[in-house]
Order: C-alpha cells, then sequence, then structure tokens
C-alpha cells in the first residue's frame, strides 16, 4: 500500500470534510515524524492531507491577550517571530533544540504535541507556559490543556474526527519568565535523557506567586508536577524551597531505563535540571528579560 | 514510496527556472528531483532527515528534500545544488571548500554547500559556534568536519569583503 492521494485544502471546513470521510488520511504538518514514519513502514495512510495551505494552521499571532501559534507553523517560524521569542524564552530553546537547522525548516510546535514522543522538547515547554490545546472536530470546538493531549507513548487525545487546529499560550504575566533545559549526550541532534519546562513569577520583592514545572523523557507522558510549583510558591526561591521541588519532580518520575540512561540517573538528573531552569527563569527575570 | 498510476502535475521554480513535471502522491521531492529532474547534485543519504546530503531551499528555506512530498512545492521556488554556482563561477562557499580540502568522498558535499550558502544569505558573519550549529545536520564521515567549518567561515569573510568592495 502506498500513498494514492495527496490533497492541499485551503481551509478548516474543507479539510475537516477530508477528513471525516476517510480513517486512512494522516494530516501532514512539517513531515518530519509521519514521512519518516512512512519510510520506516510504521504508518501507511492511503491519503495525506497537507495542512500548510490553512491560514489558521500557520498564522503566529501574538497580538492580544494570548500567543496564538498555529499547529502546523514550522519552528522556523516560531524562531523567527522575535516577540514569542522574548515572551517564551524558554519555549523558544526548546525549539532551537529540535533536530537540525533543516528539520527545524519543516516540524511544527504542533506536530510534536501530536507525535506524542516522551521525550519531544517543546512539550515540557508547552506545559510549562500553560498552553492549551483548541482543537476542532465534526461536532464543533474544544480546548484541551496540553498535559491532558497525551494520554500515552505516541498516543494523544485527539479523536479521528479532530485536528488540533492552534496552541493558545496565555501572555506571560509581568515578572514572569520560563526556561526549557534538557540533557543529551550529544550536544545537538539527540533525544532527551531528561527534559523540563518551568516558568516562574516573581513579585517586586522577588517573591515567587505562580510556577509551573513540567518534565520530559522521564515518565510514559511528558508531566505538569503541580507539587513542584506549589512549593515554589511564596518563596524567593531560596535553595530549600528548590530542593523541595526538586524532591516532588523525582518522585513524580517514572522513568525506564533504556540505551540513553538508567531510571536511577534520569531521575537524578531531571531534578538537577529543574533546580537549573527555576534559576535561569529567575534570572531572566531579573535581568529584565521577561514580559 | 511512489505508484505510478496517480501522478500529479507540478508546477514549480526549479532553480530559476519554471518547471511542469509528474509526481506521485507520496513521492518526496529528493527523489522527483533525482529521477524526473535529472538534477542528481542532490544526494540522498539516510533518507530519514538525519543527513543532510538531500538539503535544498524551498522559498529559500532550508530543508531536507527526502521529508518534503514533491506535491508540496506547488507554486514554490526550489534551489538544488546545480543552482548555486553563477555558470562557471563557483560560490565562495564550493571555492573555498576546495580550497580548504573541505571535501574527500563528496557525498555530503552538496548538501553540505546549499546550507552554508543558507546561513551566509541569512547571517553573513557567524561566530564558528554558530557554523558549527547550523551544518550540525549536515553529517560527513570523511573529514572530521573542521576544513569544512574553516571553509565556511572563509567564504563568509571573502562574501563580506566582495560586497565591501
Amino acid at each position: 500500500m502506498a500513498v494514492q492521494e495527496f490533497v492541499a485544502p485551503k481551509s478548516l471546513p474543507e479539510a475537516q470534510g477530508i477528513f471525516a470521510n476517510d480513517s486512512s488520511a494522516s494530516w501532514l504538518a512539517g513531515g518530519t515524524d509521519l514521512l519518516v514514519g512512512i519510510r520506516l513502514g510504521m504508518r501507511d495512510p492511503s491519503r495525506i492531507i497537507d495542512l500548510k495551505q490553512i491560514p489558521e494552521l500557520m498564522a503566529l499571532d501574538v497580538s492580544g491577550d494570548s500567543i496564538l501559534i498555529g499547529a502546523a507553523a514550522s519552528a522556523y517560524d516560531i524562531l523567527h517571530n522575535s516577540e514569542i521569542g522574548s515572551l517564551c524564552p524558554g519555549l523558544a530553546d526548546a525549539l532551537d533544540l529540535i533536530g537540525s537547522t533543516q528539520i527545524q525548516g519543516r516540524c511544527s510546535a504542533g506536530g510534536n504535541l501530536c507525535n506524542a514522543s516522551p521525550a519531544a522538547d517543546s512539550i515540557p515547554a508547552l506545559i510549562a507556559n500553560g498552553a492549551v490545546c483548541r482543537i476542532l472536530g465534526s461536532s464543533g470546538e474544544r480546548l484541551l490543556p496540553v498535559e491532558d493531549f497525551i494520554v500515552g507513548p505516541g498516543q494523544n487525545a485527539l479523536k479521528s474526527d479532530e485536528l488540533l487546529v492552534q496552541l493558545v499560550l496565555p501572555k506571560p504575566m509581568p515578572a514572569t519568565s520560563d526556561a526549557y533545559l534538557r540533557l543529551t549526550p550529544r550536544t545537538e541532534m539527540d533525544i532527551a535523557v531528561a527534559g523540563t519546562g518551568v516558568s516562574i513569577t516573581l513579585d517586586t520583592a522577588g517573591i515567587c506567586t505562580a510556577a509551573r514545572v513540567a518534565i520530559g523523557a522521564v515518565a510514559p507522558t511528558p508531566l505538569l508536577v503541580e507539587a513542584a510549583g506549589q512549593t515554589l510558591v511564596g518563596s524567593k526561591l531560596e535553595d530549600d524551597a528548590i530542593d523541595s521541588a526538586v524532591t516532588a519532580v523525582r518522585a513524580a518520575a517514572s522513568p525506564i531505563s533504556d540505551k540513553r540512561g538508567s531510571a536511577q540517573y534520569r531521575t537524578h538528573v531531571v531534578g538537577v535540571l529543574v533546580k537549573r531552569a527555576i534559576q535561569r527563569a529567575q534570572a531572566r527575570i531579573n535581568a529584565g528579560e521577561a514580559a | 514510496m511512489s505508484t505510478p498510476l496517480n501522478k500529479l502535475p507540478i508546477q514549480a521554480v526549479i532553480n530559476g527556472e519554471p518547471k511542469m513535471f509528474l509526481a506521485a502522491p507520496g513521492q518526496v521531492l529528493a527523489d522527483v528531483l533525482r529521477d524526473e529532474l535529472e538534477l542528481i547534485g542532490t544526494k540522498i543519504g539516510c533518507n530519514t532527515g538525519d543527513c543532510g546530503a538531500c538539503s535544498v531551499l524551498v522559498n529559500d528555506r532550508l530543508v531536507c528534500s527526502c521529508l518534503v512530498l514533491a506535491a508540496e512545492v506547488e507554486g514554490q521556488s526550489v534551489q538544488t545544488i546545480e543552482g548555486i554556482a553563477d555558470g562557471a563561477v563557483l560560490h565562495p562557499v564550493q571555492q573555498k571548500l576546495l580550497e580548504h580540502g573541505g571535501l574527500q568522498c563528496g557525498v555530503c558535499t552538496p548538501g553540505v554547500v546549499v546550507a552554508a550558502k543558507a546561513l551566509l544569505d541569512s547571517n553573513p558573519n557567524p561566530t564558528e559556534e554558530q557554523a558549527r550549529y547550523w551544518l550540525a545536520g549536515n553529517l560527513c564521515r570523511c573529514t572530521g568536519y573542521d576544513k569544512i567549518i574553516h571553509a565556511v567561515l572563509d567564504a563568509a569573510e571573502a562574501i563580506r569583503e566582495g560586497a565591501a568592495s
């Protein structure tokens, strides 16, 4: 079986009409997972629906109260949007760690999310930023937080008639910043052994008023660790508070052992990364890089 | 990945020239460039986007042509290694790769040239670190990369001096 048909709808209703009629179709955004999957015999769609002619799927919009990221917009486009980069430098760091320059020219944040790898770089950064998925289905639209979108390794919450249209991020509050850090054996072109996305808000006295900590590659899905965020709120991010967050993160991690690292190693490393990411976000706020 | 039965007619600008060609719905750009358009300078290494040998520019964006469907480039512009030199005059990246010995077997070289040109078009004065990260997706098993990087930085300097004079 090979791909029998290629279609590039120009609007959302047109795309939905095509998809609703054909369960063997695959959406195509950047293709950096889909086309590899077809090549390796892991995917076998009869029809490919290219999403990149649909304006909503490609648009980046920071003009309103939210940051809107079209699900098929490439990492390259997002990284060259200076407003997104200054509002969410950690998300930009995460996207800039995905693959090579060539891959970043094609791969999308929406695709990274739908592919649902436990080790996806952009997902902890999206969770830290409170990103919500805007999903369109035959029965209408629904919103789902990113941390609830991934339901298992390689599995997302989309039903067969649904399409991820946009990622909606609240604009960061004043004195808020984020960070994403991962560990890989190589410096680039590698998959995370552990990763973390952190978002921190401080008041004028330097006291943390909001914090979200997400971890990747240390559980079947990327996780929001609410307990870690809670230990930071009310503190000045002193060592004690950070150590409590690290303890919470290590308790939440349930990694596998594989060629990239043992479970014990990953559990240790994710805590180290969380500590550094908190300090990096704090340093960004103090350096005036925050929103 | 291709079937000959249901090919699509595709119009695109290839190396500055409007072209029309047929592509199967699942056929990747790299295969069409080589098999339909006889632009065999684009090499296919891994076919999974890891090695960068098939690098081309689509609308001036650096991509792996093994991870782009040919049908996606309808109405777009594609630049391959064949479109880099100005006739018999080599692009500075090509000239400096020759001078520095930045190639041995040559399989990665077309991709390296296309990727390095894209770098210098967007950043005429890259640091060594920026050049190394930009080219991290172009694998070379011969040179050890040092000569490639030196050639690219030298080409950047040559282009800047050319622009200034």
